[in-house]
């Protein structure tokens, strides 16, 4: 039986008009992440990677259940009055979010895109809202370098030398409140939700290289159902591509008449000082998110920065995936925030 | 004498094999099972002992040393041992480092953690 | 642009690996490790060991300060500029096998670090092993087992 279809509402596939508000946000971080550039924008900083806990993966529940207790304290909101939490981590089945989700009583949508994962909960929140299907809405994610180095890489001590285009996953969590206040730090205007690129490569030593298309093509493709340009935005922030993946975004964009200069901007780059040692840049699902709530919402909220893109890139392989030779697919989500005036 | 060959030798050794790492991207697994299998090949040939007479340390500590003991050892029992020699003669000469790094990674996972 | 090309040009765009400063330090790094392998064989030789006795109290040794620097947390230090000079060294076996035992402690003593204490250094065993059964089998076939 032919089902039949309507058109895309917006016009353009995967493209949301969208109306919400972060009302605020928290970020809880590891020492070392506490030492970069942004390091004074935290709001909490732990004292050590175990953050009292017995093991990493616990450490790294910390981080994310730390930045919703933190947010939800300083918005005076109960847990009871919470309809959604949407949040993602970089283990296995999630656990994290997981278990945040079982430590916190809210009800719970574990969603993973690797590190778009923060645009990727933003997104599904402000649906949520502007739907009206959810009043307060919670958006958290969290990653920890050294889980994620058990998970995708080698044991914390082996002697293994990096390569020059590795990134860093970035310890820490960051949670986002989402309603429908007319105050606020910034507005979810628009999204567009990426589609799978994979150009074949397979280094997971330089994911940048690898989510650059991803990046590139849900740019244009969110460009395009605005009817915008690049001008048209005083930040477009990617994350997390760092400094292997940046240049190749700006050329991939070039081709298409795009040039944003200045304007583009990577969460990778932004969150550590080249003097961490952190190869490439930063990278996990904490790292846009820290960048955003520490750097990029008080300054929409100041009206320094009028319109932004959020545009959040992931790495779609599992370490089976690559042993197995597979290629590694990549996906970006963009989130279009606007400054509350 | 000898402990500036072990260096020179030692050395080199270390930097051939990261050369062919950083020139070929192979994986530092398949630099290392390639060594040991290099240096079990040369001992075969009787290349590795005339070698590791010269260089003392600096060819034996090198892991294709580790397969060169391999061999040794495995040839020294075949006559005296036959055919089961193949089984049971490369553990003779290379058990003890095996059985150290071993026992010495049990007894480190129970007196401290991996950190960062 | 076409997937062919796109990795192309990240071929081109890919920052150098440091080539001529990582084979320096693997020297450098990998000789003064053999240069102490050498001062315990000769110590060793000097209290009484003879030059087939000595192998494998070196051995035993050597691993032993691998083990010590790798729970100590120094020895990924070393190997993050060393390289192959601190993996291709007996030290740098010892820190395979002790690496993952120290890490997979707390997936408990079984399945953890005793099911996972040969996840590097496996392989170099498995193939070593493997290459010295060819090896000793054509030796076999052809000599008869003569040394």
């Amino acid at each position: 039986m032919k089902v039949q279809t309507a058109p895309s509402p917006t016009g353009q596939r995967g493209h949301l008009r969208l109306d919400a508000t972060i009302a605020s946000s928290a970020t809880v971080v590891g020492p070392f992440e506490a030492q970069g550039p942004l390091g004074p924008l935290f709001d909490r900083v732990v004292q050590d990677d175990l953050c009292g806990e017995k093991s990493y993966e616990r450490a790294e529940l910390c981080l994310l259940r730390g930045a919703v207790e933190l947010l939800l304290d300083r918005s005076e909101v109960s847990a009871t009055d919470v309809d959604l939490l949407i949040g993602g981590d970089l283990l296995d089945q999630i656990t994290t979010t997981n278990f945040a989700g079982r430590d916190l009583g809210v009800p719970l949508l574990g969603v993973y895109s690797a590190c778009a994962t923060t645009s990727e909960s933003l997104l599904l929140g402000a649906l949520a809202v502007t739907s009206k299907a959810a009043s307060t809405v919670v958006c958290a994610t969290a990653s920890h370098h050294l889980s994620a180095e058990r998970q995708y890489r080698f044991p914390l001590e082996l002697a293994v030398q990096r390569a020059p285009t590795a990134q860093w996953t970035a310890t820490g969590g960051a949670a986002f409140l989402l309603g429908r206040n007319d105050e606020g730090l910034a507005r979810i205007v628009a999204a567009t939700v990426g589609t799978v690129q994979d150009y074949g490569l397979k280094d997971p030593n330089n994911m940048g290289a690898a989510m650059a298309p991803a990046a590139a093509d849900t740019i244009l493709r969110h460009f395009r159902a605005r009817g915008q340009a690049s001008r048209d935005y005083d930040l477009i922030l990617t994350g997390d591509l760092a400094r292997a993946g940046l240049p190749l975004l700006e050329e991939l964009l070039g081709e298409e008449g795009e040039r944003p200069a200045h304007r583009l901007q990577d969460a990778g780059v932004l969150l550590y000082d080249p003097s961490q040692d952190v190869h490439a840049g930063g990278s996990g699902a904490a790292c846009s998110a820290l960048v955003l709530a520490s750097l990029v919402l008080p300054r929409l909220r100041r009206g320094e920065l009028r319109r932004v893109l959020l545009v959040a890139t992931g790495s779609l392989h599992s370490p089976r995936s690559y042993q197995q030779g597979e290629t590694i697919p990549t996906v970006a989500h963009a989130v279009e925030l606007e400054a509350i005036v | 004498m000898s402990y500036l060959l072990a260096f020179l030798v030692g050395g080199a050794l270390c930097l051939l094999a990261q050369l062919v790492m950083d020139v070929t991207k192979a994986t530092a697994a398949e630099i290392l099972v390639g060594s040991v299998m290099l240096g079990a090949i040369a001992a075969g040939f009787g290349l590795y002992e005339p070698f590791a007479k010269f260089a003392g340390a600096g060819a034996t500590i090198p892991l294709p040393g580790f397969g060169f003991s391999l061999v040794s050892g495995l040839i020294k029992e075949l006559p005296k041992e036959g055919w089961v020699a193949l089984f049971s003669g490369a553990f003779k000469a290379t058990g003890a480092g095996i059985k150290a790094a071993l026992i010495f990674g049990v007894i480190a996972s129970f007196a401290t953690r991996a950190r960062a | 642009m076409e997937p062919k090309e796109y990795r192309q040009r990240v071929k081109r765009l890919e920052p150098p690996r440091p080539i001529a400063r990582n084979a320096l330090w693997a020297f450098v790094v990998g000789g003064v490790i053999c240069l102490i392998g050498q001062v315990v064989q000769s110590g060793l030789m000097a209290v009484g060991y003879n030059q087939e006795t000595v192998k494998a109290p070196t051995s035993i040794i050597m691993v032993f300060l691998g083990a010590l620097a790798t729970a100590l947390g120094i020895y990924d230090r070393i190997a993050k500029f060393g390289g192959m000079g601190a993996n291709l060294p007996i030290t740098g076996f010892s820190n395979a096998v002790v690496a993952p035992a120290m890490e997979f402690k707390q997936e408990g003593p079984i399945m953890g670090t005793g099911a996972r204490i040969f996840q590097i250094a496996g392989p170099v065993i498995a193939y070593g092993l493997l290459t010295a059964f060819v090896v000793g089998l054509v030796r076999f076939v052809i000599m008869g087992g003569k040394p």
